[in-house]
């Protein structure tokens, strides 16, 4: 069973002070930290569990810049095979970088492809699926169980209000893993020293054949702070005073 | 003459609530121009489905196929390929849901036709679509530019849109045949599965104490249990947790978990997903409590508090001992 799973680098934004460039382009990323993608790091975890299983090998790739190479080092430390990343282009959309994994992947044997469901950042949830499409291949989404018998794959989506569906796809096929599919496995130092010494690829797009960037389908043209709209009233004291409020307003509003 | 497609979602009998939505927008968008709005009803054994949808929508086109019982997205896609290149409306407008994520993509591809997905808002500058996207975690919003093309996919964030209401006009049904031909092996549909239920139903508690990835680790968990057990209520939390084994999925509140309306909602360390806050909005009082000011959550809450939950939570326990 060779698995390829496809990860991106992104910020961690969800507890940090967010600043938008002068340009209107795009937040400031200097003050923040970067990691794997979370779902990301779901899919290569269940990629090294499915080889555990049933053998095989698992190849991490990223479209990105130099420094993504610190989640591919990742995904080999939590013990995927071989890794590569592949120059980003200076502009792109979720197609585009559907399109380049796709023409990496085409001269690769896979059984099975993972994919994060999104990314935390911009959150686009199309690379897989479009991937799947570009390669002619089945895909599942929204996935959290996957087994394999057969040349096939028994996978559950997770849909809406706590239902699932249960269907079968034939191999070789796309799933985009849904976080809490499995459990994630601490990474011990030793396991990122022995990932230093795997193999980890780079190509540029021109070797791949990629001269001029087609026109993009998204074009981003500004982000911006969304809109103040309603805002809690905010208890403000000490703790002690701030508890005395929230407990009148619990009476309260208790009936 | 503009024309906007909606794809109706139905699973197990009943028309999803994204559905009107989705029709609300486009009727609204329409409004005075001279367009027509279309919702596209593919099932099986679908007539009443489509008596249904013709009170909320002026034109219902039905394609009925066995294999169109269930959503598997290949024929869906089959049929919608055939149907778009066909008529080329101006847009098609699907949900960002289970059926959204799963077709979307890969119809925008065969067809060559620009996706923007999850927006939360659309807006046309003569026949150039722009969409806004709501990103990293709803603290930014994306406004994006979509290529010219004879044709728009989108796919709407559910909860954002107010639904279209029936009306007593009904809209006209039109019976299309099934463009599909092949049965496929590729992908099937097996069953649906419910999710067990063991413990206490929390779509049914009369108050919520909520927690999220921010409580920092399961041994807060008995401290979170007290507290809602001495106000008479139930412990919920939101996705994060779930994922972590913290907490069984039944506790969980969200699109993919439980829909709630409590009196009472106490939010700690949740940061506000907008697939969490979709589900509370029901409640008639929501309280938050978290470090991050600008966390989305304070933008739903009817009351904030801005500090570590281990500053307030404690005392607050110890006041409402008895209380219920």
């Amino acid at each position: 069973m060779n698995i390829i799973v496809c990860v991106k680098r992104v910020p961690k934004t969800a507890e940090a002070d967010l600043f938008i460039e002068k340009d209107g382009k795009d937040i400031k990323k200097d003050h923040l930290v970067f990691a794997l993608n979370d779902w990301d790091s779901y899919a290569v975890r269940e990629a090294v569990l499915i080889k555990e299983r049933y053998g095989g090998e698992v190849m991490a790739i990223t479209v990105g810049p130099e420094d993504s190479k610190e989640v591919l080092t990742r995904c080999l430390a939590m013990g995927a095979d071989r890794a590569l990343r592949i120059e980003e282009p200076p502009c792109f959309d979720a197609l585009l970088i559907a399109k380049i994994l796709a023409r990496v992947i085409q001269g690769q044997p896979f059984d099975l492809i993972l994919t994060g469901v999104q990314t935390e950042d911009d959150g686009w949830g199309q690379v897989g699926v479009s991937l799947a499409q570009l390669l002619g291949i089945p895909h599942a989404s929204i996935v959290n169980r996957i087994e394999i018998e057969n040349g096939k794959a028994r996978v559950k989506r997770e849909l809406e209000g706590g239902l699932e569906e249960l269907l079968e796809v034939r191999l070789p096929a796309l799933f985009t893993i849904q976080t809490g599919i499995n459990e994630p496995k601490y990474v011990s130092l030793a396991a990122i020293l022995e990932a230093e010494e795997k193999e980890m690829k780079e190509v540029g797009l021109e070797e791949l054949g990629w001269t001029s960037m087609e026109s993009l389908y998204a074009t981003l043209d500004q982000v911006s702070f969304p809109p103040a709209g309603k805002m809690a009233e905010i208890l403000k004291g000490s703790p002690e005073e701030i508890v005395n409020q929230l407990t009148e307003i619990i009476k309260k509003k208790k009936g | 003459m503009t024309e906007i497609f909606v794809l109706v979602e139905h699973r197990q009998g009943k028309i999803r609530e994204v559905t009107y939505e989705l029709l609300g927008w486009g009727e609204r968008w329409i409004g005075q121009q001279e367009g027509r709005l279309t919702a596209l009803l593919l099932g099986y054994g679908v007539k009443e489905l489509a008596e249904e949808l013709s009170m909320r929508a002026p034109r219902v086109l039905v394609v009925e196929d066995e294999r169109l019982k269930d959503f598997n997205s290949i024929y869906y896609q089959r049929v919608l390929s055939s149907l778009l290149s066909r008529y080329q409306p101006l847009l098609l407008l699907m949900g960002h849901t289970a059926y959204g994520m799963e077709l979307a993509p890969s119809l925008s591809v065969e067809l060559d036709l620009p996706l923007a997905t999850d927006c939360i808002d659309l807006s046309f500058e003569g026949r150039q679509l722009k969409a806004l996207r709501s990103i990293y975690g709803g603290k930014i919003n994306a406004h994006v530019t979509l290529k010219e093309s004879k044709t728009y996919m989108i796919t709407l964030r559910p909860g954002i849109f107010p639904p279209k209401m029936p009306e007593e006009k009904k809209g006209t049904i039109v019976i299309e045949p099934s463009p599909i031909q092949e049965t496929t092996e590729r992908k099937r549909f097996l069953e649906y599965i419910e999710a067990p239920l063991t413990g206490e139903d929390i779509s049914q508690a009369e108050i919520l104490v909520s927690v999220g990835q921010g409580i920092g680790g399961p041994e807060h968990l008995p401290m979170f249990e007290e507290l809602a057990k001495s106000l008479g209520g139930m412990i919920s939390c939101s996705r994060p947790v779930v994922d972590r084994n913290w907490l069984p999925k039944e506790r969980q509140v969200g699109i993919s978990g439980k829909t709630v309306k409590p009196k009472i909602y106490i939010a700690v360390g949740i940061s506000g997903a907008f697939q969490h806050v979709t589900a509370i909005k029901g409640s008639d009082t929501i309280i938050a409590i978290n470090k991050d000011p600008r966390a989305p959550i304070f933008g739903v809450a009817d009351y904030g508090i801005v500090d570590d939950f281990q500053n307030v939570i404690p005392l607050l326990k110890e006041k409402v001992k008895g209380m219920k």
